[in-house]
């Protein structure tokens, strides 16, 4: 497969673990965040981890939709399913995340909710527009990468002025949350393996400001192996040359400026919230979006009169900690035994790109 | 969540800005509503059935330019 195959080649992997091994100083220890699932994910599969130097650790960030929703809106959710007799549409990856209570959207499915999984937010534009007795709900979610196609969709429907489509917006925001964690210095990381489609649509400048205040480097990497390997090493010089830069591995994909066109959609679409709770990270001003009023007709937390709902985590689980790369999942007391990717306690184990997913997939429990 | 796939336009349609992309065989249709000027034979990063970026071939090129490079001045010593 043409841009995959290329990137993922053993012996070139091999030798930048040797540039690395060769490049780190055995006097300090390099504390590297990888902020998003997809890297996670891609560091336990391709074993990058095992090719590593013990005295270089991968710290998992936040970087995972499903994990830092607050299951208090995944709540509200099957509330609107099971109170309003609505159609509704939602990525996969949300169908199993357990609620305080031990319900998810899965258990509504099976009491007789009408929720369905989409590829697309076209496909629920699709169904919108196939059943026009019904209200047709989009739960989305999702960072700078999913919402383009979420603007795209309430930009078709308000222009052909679809009734019965409604978004629940949970879109979030990648620099903000970065900022938080570099605010608190609790997770102390040396530098930040910078997200590869966020930074697609956001451009590389975008860290700019935050990698300045906190002195921190950061490398833009693709999500194939070989990104990561080199993304890795070009941090591992940037922290012994002292340099704190905002470098761009990913130079494929990801321009300084970004998509400018899908950032003027999501500017015509959405506007920033005061503040956004996040699982794990709390309540971060200005880090998430809802619908602006030019499109409030088809924000469904104001058709439906959707109310916040507060929601506990599961007792024990270590989510919180693990989002904030303060802990890693093998810590929890949950991990491996009461919590499995089967039968799923907090969200890092449910989405396939969270930490404990990738922990438990690859092997990193036994 | 945010995966995406890079994938060959085969053909497109501007009245409804979708194309018909394929990767190893399969195909699909997306949207291009997020790009201005796709062509055919244009290589695109695909996320939940739209298209949300070209993929640089020039700068593609010169990353594994540069991968090879390495691996020459590695079996040199």
């Amino acid at each position: 497969m043409k841009y995959i195959d290329e990137f993922r080649d053993r012996e070139t992997a091999q030798t930048f673990a040797e540039l690395i091994h060769a490049e780190t100083r055995s006097d300090r220890t390099y504390r590297l965040m990888e902020f998003c699932g997809g890297h996670t994910h891609a560091i336990f599969r391709f074993g990058i981890v095992d090719l590593m130097p013990d005295n270089l650790q991968f710290v998992h960030g936040p970087g995972c939709p499903v994990c830092v929703l607050p299951a208090g809106r995944i709540e509200a959710t099957i509330k609107l399913a099971e109170e309003h007799d609505v159609i509704l549409c939602t990525y996969a990856d949300l169908m199993r995340v357990p609620t305080g209570k031990r319900d998810s959207l899965h258990k509504a499915k099976a009491r007789g909710a009408d929720i369905r999984m989409i590829y697309s937010p076209t496909d629920a534009l699709a169904i919108a527009k196939n059943n026009p007795e019904s209200q047709v709900v989009f739960f989305a979610i999702g960072f700078e990468t999913t919402t383009p196609p979420t603007a795209a969709v309430l930009n078709i429907a308000q222009a052909i002025e679809l009734k019965n489509f409604s978004v629940y917006c949970n879109h979030v925001l990648t620099p903000p949350a970065m900022a938080h964690i570099l605010s608190s210095g609790e997770a102390k990381i040396d530098g930040i393996l910078g997200p590869s489609h966020v930074s697609t649509i956001i451009g590389s400048d975008a860290y700019k400001s935050c990698c300045k205040q906190y002195n921190m480097p950061l490398v833009i990497a693709g999500f194939e192996p070989l990104d990561v390997i080199q993304s890795t090493l070009m941090l591992v010089r940037q922290i012994n040359e002292g340099r704190a830069e905002v470098e761009n591995q990913y130079t494929r994909l990801v321009t300084s400026s970004g998509n400018k066109k899908a950032q003027a959609l999501m500017n015509e679409v959405f506007e920033l919230r005061p503040q956004f709770e996040w699982r794990g990270l709390g309540q971060l001003p200005e880090s998430a979006l809802r619908i602006n009023n030019s499109y409030s007709d088809f924000d469904a937390e104001k058709r439906f009169e959707m109310q916040e709902i507060t929601s506990s985590d599961i007792k024990g689980c270590i989510c919180p900690a693990v989002l904030s790369g303060l802990s890693n999942p093998d810590a929890c007391a949950l991990f491996g035994t009461a919590c499995t990717p089967e039968d799923p306690k907090g969200a890092c184990m449910v989405s396939s790109e969270g930490a404990c997913a990738a922990y438990y997939a690859y092997g990193r429990h036994r | 969540m945010c995966l995406a796939v890079p994938t060959r336009v085969e053909s497109l349609d501007s009245a409804t800005a979708t194309a018909i992309v394929e990767l190893d065989g399969i195909r699909k249709e997306v949207s291009t509503q997020l790009l201005d000027d796709v062509a055919i034979g244009d290589y695109v990063l695909v996320h939940v059935g739209f298209a949300l970026e070209r993929i640089d071939t020039e700068e593609a090129e010169k990353t594994l330019a540069l991968f090879a490079e390495l691996r020459a001045m590695d079996a040199e010593t």
